[in-house]
């Protein structure tokens, strides 16, 4: 049979049934179980409407408990059984043997690398994409164009950045865009510039990024009169902490910004060359991501009350105050959600390092990892084990979103 | 800007949004540009310049002296065109050493020693003469820096959706994947609405730890689920198919689409529901005739969701539908099969990856408003 036909069957098939199951199950319901003619009309009907929930939930509840529900216990079982061994318990030896691999360790932190850099950059980006179309008459096709990258594929956009950073021998015209700008450095004020002072200025940026946050997270430790629970202080000092490591981090790199050595002239195999190839595959999902950021932050900006930034300047503010110090602080809490929406994303991620690299060259991350573990060396054991790091890296989050979830269903009484 | 007073910023921001747009556009631009292109041009110079007379230098042999020389008097002569047959091609210069390539003019006779001759043509025409001893063995050598003007083709995309092989082909991965999608996107909003409905508007007990759930499990990474999934699938005999794939994608599509529905049902007019109530009409009534209509921008927002993530995907199809035999391959699949084999065949490579972005490039551009607006309704409140 012919792919199309085949295919528009099968389509037939499944969706029919789907419908099917809800316009019978209710029409049996009302019409042969507790049908609301005979004499007890009344019941019948209440009797129906309190069965009636279960019947509109139970797919859903039984795509979601297979689904994701039992998978979850499943993965927890087989990441303490051995699949050799016939399945037998073996504790923790998968994640034993997980953490001696290199690879492993190479996943984690190159992980970390990215947690820490996707969602800054994206929303960063979207946070400054948002402002410049805000009011300028063609924000809207601007908006259109930096959002596009959402409606490629990971695999799609693997493809278009593998062409950007293709490299031929060097006697040869250049195809990828990186190469050919590369190739115009020659060590000059030019490439001072553009390769040394432009980066040192960027990850300056993120490490005030990071004070600033850190300083709006340490406030209230600092503030007498608010009442100040254990965990929460330690939840505050933990991340005032890790800031404060981020910013070291990032002051040590702009020193090393200004002594590395350059190899002009040569083309270079960008995604082989390792620790900045991460930062080549970062690219891609920050490309693919700023626009999300993008469109929520711009609707967060819109909501700031035009007072407040009227007010501001007429109290003689400039754009950078109104911005950072007015519209900035209320639009906080959008941040973190997008922030932390970006944050699953990197983690599930891994179609880019797959279509790209495929972890090689120190690009590994942990869902590869994973999935290279599972499908290539077949060892169930410590796929699930690599599995269920991820879950335990994501329940901070899964936790805060099921308080706020019930925080919000208890307003509603 | 707002009291009145023009920003001197005007320029530095007009000017920092076309940089930033040109950043985001770029790429794939390139790819658009590379998959009209031919393998030749792709190879010889960057996409960016495809609009521009692109100058390539070619080292060409002439003809096989031995098969093709013809005798002229005491001389022999071997004639024809460098590219075959006469094209667009437009030499400027050429040369027949590699440390003078540009040695000559087109027209002007070289001299190769010992009365051997060669004269090449601006359009890739030669004559090359000498003597019995000179026009033998290897044929002449010909660096010519040709000049062609831009040329657009559609002979990739001929090839790669109607005329290819099994291996560069994406016509049946282009079904397979319409084949996945179309279900997996309309069952989940189907079963979502149902769900959505009675966690928003029908009294049943447990009702708030349903939505606590549902919403922890939004972050639940499907990683999780690969393995013991695939070991059921096996086990209940539904193996790695379409059915298989389709309650995958439901069952990981569902949480976000019962958050989002729900969210929106729940600010739907509670006058409506109750006199329809009243009226004695069911749950299923209100749900079908009230309900369902209202909530179109909310259902359309997540189909478009769902529709993009299903089509784009290759996790869940490589772990519950692409089995050995490669008839369920889909798109994203056979791109990276091609970038395994053809990665340098930039010409299918780009226009293969270009059909599989379109479709979703272009429900993305029609629908775009729902997009925003179910982005919105789930993420600001």
């Amino acid at each position: 049979m012919h792919p199309a036909l085949l295919g528009i069957v099968t389509i037939l098939i499944g969706v029919g049934g789907c419908l099917a199951y809800f316009s019978v199950s209710n029409l049996v319901l009302d019409t042969l179980i507790f049908p609301p003619k005979s004499g007890d009309g009344g019941r019948n009907i209440n009797r129906a409407n309190a069965v009636r929930p279960w019947l509109f939930l139970f797919p859903a509840i039984a795509a979601l408990g297979l689904y994701l529900g039992y998978p979850v216990m499943e993965t927890l079982r087989l990441s303490l059984t051995d699949r050799d061994a016939g399945g037998a318990f073996v504790g923790l030896a998968n994640f034993k043997n997980m953490a001696s691999e290199d690879k492993f360790w190479e996943a984690m932190r190159n992980n970390m690398l990215w947690l820490i850099i996707v969602p800054a950059a994206s929303t960063a980006f979207g946070l400054l994409a948002a402002q410049l179309t805000d009011r300028i008459s063609w924000g809207n096709i601007a908006k259109s164009i930096i959002f596009m990258p959402m409606a490629i594929s990971f695999v799609g956009a693997a493809v278009i950045f593998r062409l950007i950073y293709d490299a031929r021998p060097e006697n040869q015209d250049q195809i990828g865009v990186l190469n050919a700008i590369w190739l115009n450095f020659d060590g000059g004020a030019g490439s001072f510039i553009v390769l040394r002072l432009a980066p040192a200025i960027l990850v300056l940026a993120f490490a005030a990024m990071v004070a600033y946050a850190a300083k709006i997270i340490a406030a209230p430790l600092w503030d007498r009169h608010k009442k100040k629970a254990i965990l929460v202080v330690a939840l505050r000092g933990g991340s005032v902490l890790i800031a404060a490591g981020l910013v070291v981090q990032s002051l040590w790199s702009v020193v090393q910004i200004f002594s590395a050595e350059y190899t002009y002239g040569a083309p270079q195999t960008w995604l082989t060359i390792p620790f900045w190839n991460s930062f080549f595959l970062m690219v891609v999902l920050i490309w693919i991501q700023t626009g999300f950021a993008m469109v929520i932050l711009s609707a967060a900006l819109r909501g700031v009350p035009q007072e407040t930034v009227e007010a501001a300047i007429v109290d003689g503010a400039n754009p950078f105050q109104v911005f950072f110090r007015i519209k900035v602080p209320q639009i906080s809490g959008t941040i973190v959600v997008v922030w932390t929406t970006i944050t699953l994303v990197v983690l599930k991620v891994f179609d880019i390092v797959f279509a790209m690299t495929n972890g090689q060259w120190d690009t590994q991350v942990l869902a590869n990892y994973m999935i290279d573990k599972l499908f290539r060396a077949n060892d169930w054991g410590v796929g699930s084990a690599a599995a269920i790091v991820i879950m335990l890296l994501v329940s901070p989050i899964l936790i805060w979103n099921v308080h706020n979830a019930r925080q919000e269903m208890k307003g509603m009484r | 800007m707002v009291v009145g007073r023009k920003s001197t910023l005007s320029w530095a921001v007009q000017l920092s949004t076309v940089l930033l747009v040109i950043l985001w556009l770029f790429p794939t631009l390139g790819l658009l540009v590379s998959s009209f292109r031919t393998a030749d041009q792709i190879a010889g110079s960057g996409w960016w310049s495809a609009l521009s007379e692109s100058e390539q230098n070619v080292v060409i042999r002439v003809a096989d002296p031995d098969e093709y020389r013809v005798q002229d008097g005491d001389r022999f002569v071997v004639t024809g065109n460098l590219f075959g047959e006469a094209g667009d091609a437009n030499i400027s210069v050429w040369g027949t050493s590699s440390r003078a390539i540009d040695a000559y003019v087109v027209g002007e006779t070289a001299d190769l020693g010992d009365g051997e001759t060669l004269i090449l043509q601006a359009n890739g025409d030669y004559v090359w003469s000498g003597t019995d001893e000179q026009i033998s063995g290897r044929a002449q050598r010909v660096f010519a820096t040709a000049t062609s003007p831009p040329e657009f083709t559609l002979d990739n995309y001929d090839q790669v959706l109607f005329s290819g092989n099994a291996t560069d082909s994406m016509a049946q991965a282009f079904f397979n994947t319409l084949t996945v999608t179309i279900p997996a996107t309309i069952i989940p909003v189907v079963v979502a609405a149902f769900a959505a409905y009675a966690l928003a508007w029908m009294q049943f007990p447990g009702r708030a730890s349903l939505v606590a759930i549902v919403v922890g499990l939004l972050v639940v990474p499907l990683q999780l689920a690969l393995i013991p999934l695939l070991k059921l699938h096996l086990g209940i005999g539904i193996g790695k198919g379409y059915l298989g794939v389709w309650l995958a994608h439901t069952g990981f599509g569902l949480p976000l689409a019962i958050y989002l529905l729900r969210n929106y049902m729940v600010g739907l007019p509670r006058d409506i529901i109750e006199n329809a109530k009243v009226d004695g009409a069911t749950d299923f009534q209100i749900f079908l005739k009230i309900v369902l209509p209202l909530s179109f921008p909310a259902l359309a927002s997540f189909a478009i969701f769902q529709f993009l993530w299903v089509w784009n995907d290759l996790l869940v199809a490589r772990v519950f539908l692409i089995d050995a035999t490669g008839d369920t391959t889909v798109m994203t699949q056979q791109i990276v099969e091609l970038l395994g084999t053809r990665g340098g065949n930039w010409e299918i490579l780009s226009t293969a990856a270009f059909v599989s972005i379109a479709v979703p490039l272009f429900v993305f551009f029609s629908m775009q408003r729902y997009l925003v607006r179910g982005l919105l309704a789930g993420s600001v409140k």
